[in-house]
């Protein structure tokens, strides 16, 4: 490891938003002296607030899943699509590579996110020094792949957009849609109330 | 000295170790997002990048954009962003019938489609806050071309930030592309305007997303 010292060490600290370096204000609720951003250490209840985060998005998620997403209506005919039964359609009548895309968007992009940030809150908790380097990667990881999840909320929108062809073809939004758009947006609030910092604090601190 | 391990070591000893790596080192204080470790910035060569030495994350990279160059990129981005509005993405027909959709047309769509909230999200991701975002910008960048703040800096600046992750332009491109596909199976499927102006889109934003806008704190001057 490194010599390189911690902020704290310095009794320094950044400003999240504009990265000017001041003293470690005495007081709680000390703003930044350049931008006027609420300075702190470490972000407030981190843990907490994304452990409530990422079980609302779980529990959002399976309706998401469970729900159909989308209803294609053709001469009276009913059609309704899940995410899972949507790639598979596109796999069979499309395109397989597309439908790759999209299963590792819906399916595979949120469940890494639920596996990474539970498995990160976890070993935060315990003060956990395992693989710390690979910990640290993998928050920058689901917090860069995060909003790709949407790709399926926007493909069932502009499908609805265009599909109007009355009694012929016609393409509604079902429930499930909404779920899932839910579900990436508390996933995402999830992972940017998570501070990778507390990772490397140790068994001492909360 | 030695280096104790970190969070192991008594206050007394980082405190030593703090003060004799402050004088080893000079240049602009660097604290990793990530980590909370402390550096110190140094001017880069070209590609250059700066990776924090504890954890990996990104600290600092070479910009070869100065204030005028990000202004050009974020008219051209604009005035882009205007067309892909304005124009159709993608036009379907079956038999003689012909129907379009533009990004407004979807979100209203959506709305009167009883997912109201779909509608609000693609209305803030894909329009207000980019738009927004480039708007804001494009002011501050006027203005930073001579070192100079613009009025509303701190509050823009603030607000760019909370922004940031909230801008789903590439993923629009991404599902329109998806759309296509899937319709193609059922209508003759024809691209319009608006999917090439995203296109075009996505690879400005793509650039964009490189640049550290805190830069600009430095490079302006407060006035009195």
């Amino acid at each position: 490891m490194s010599g390189a010292p911690r902020a704290h060490e310095l009794g320094i600290i950044g400003c999240h938003v504009c990265g000017l370096v001041c003293r470690e204000p005495s007081v709680d609720d000390a703003a930044c002296p350049r931008c006027g951003a609420a300075l702190h250490r470490r972000k407030r209840d981190s843990i907490r607030r994304t452990w409530a985060l990422l079980i609302a998005a779980f529990i959002l998620y399976v309706p998401a899943n469970v729900l159909p997403i989308m209803r294609t209506v053709s001469l009276g005919d009913i059609d309704d699509n899940t995410i899972i039964s949507g790639v598979v359609e596109l796999w069979v009548k499309g395109s397989p590579s597309l439908a790759v895309i999209v299963f590792t968007a819906s399916i595979v992009v949120p469940m890494t996110k639920f596996l990474v940030l539970g498995t990160l809150l976890v070993t935060t908790q315990r003060g956990s020094n395992w693989a710390l380097r690979q910990r640290a990667r993998l928050y920058r990881a689901v917090e860069f792949i995060g909003y790709w999840s949407m790709l399926d909320v926007f493909v069932v929108a502009l499908l609805t957009a265009l599909v109007r062809f009355g009694f012929f073809s016609q393409v509604e939004p079902l429930t499930g849609v909404v779920f899932f758009g839910l579900t990436v947006i508390l996933t995402m609030f999830a992972s940017m109330s998570f501070d990778p910092r507390l990772m490397w604090d140790g068994p001492d601190h909360d | 000295m030695s280096t104790p391990e970190h969070g192991l070591a008594s206050k007394h000893t980082t405190g030593q170790v703090a003060a004799a790596w402050l004088r080893a080192s000079a240049g602009p204080w660097l604290i990793c997002e990530h980590c909370d470790t402390v550096h110190r910035g140094r001017a880069l060569a070209r590609g250059e990048e700066m990776c924090c030495v504890r954890c990996g994350a990104l600290l600092q990279r070479y910009h070869a954009l100065d204030a005028g160059g990000m202004l050009a990129l974020v008219l051209t981005a604009l005035l882009v962003f205007l067309i892909a509005n304005v124009w159709p993405v993608v036009t379907l027909g079956l038999g003689t019938q012909q129907s379009s959709a533009t990004l407004w047309g979807m979100i209203l769509r959506m709305w009167s489609q009883g997912s109201e909230v779909i509608a609000v999200v693609a209305a803030a991701t894909l329009f207000f806050f980019p738009l927004n975002k480039m708007l804001m910008l494009g002011w501050v960048l006027l203005f930073a071309r001579d070192g100079r703040r613009a009025p509303g800096f701190v509050a823009i600046m603030r607000t760019l930030y909370h922004l940031q992750p909230w801008t789903m332009t590439e993923v629009f491109v991404l599902g329109a592309l998806v759309s296509i596909v899937k319709a193609r199976a059922y209508f003759d499927v024809q691209a319009d305007p608006g999917i090439w102006a995203y296109g075009v889109l996505t690879f400005l934003i793509t650039i964009f997303s490189g640049i550290d806008l805190r830069r600009l704190w430095d490079t302006t001057e407060r006035r009195a």
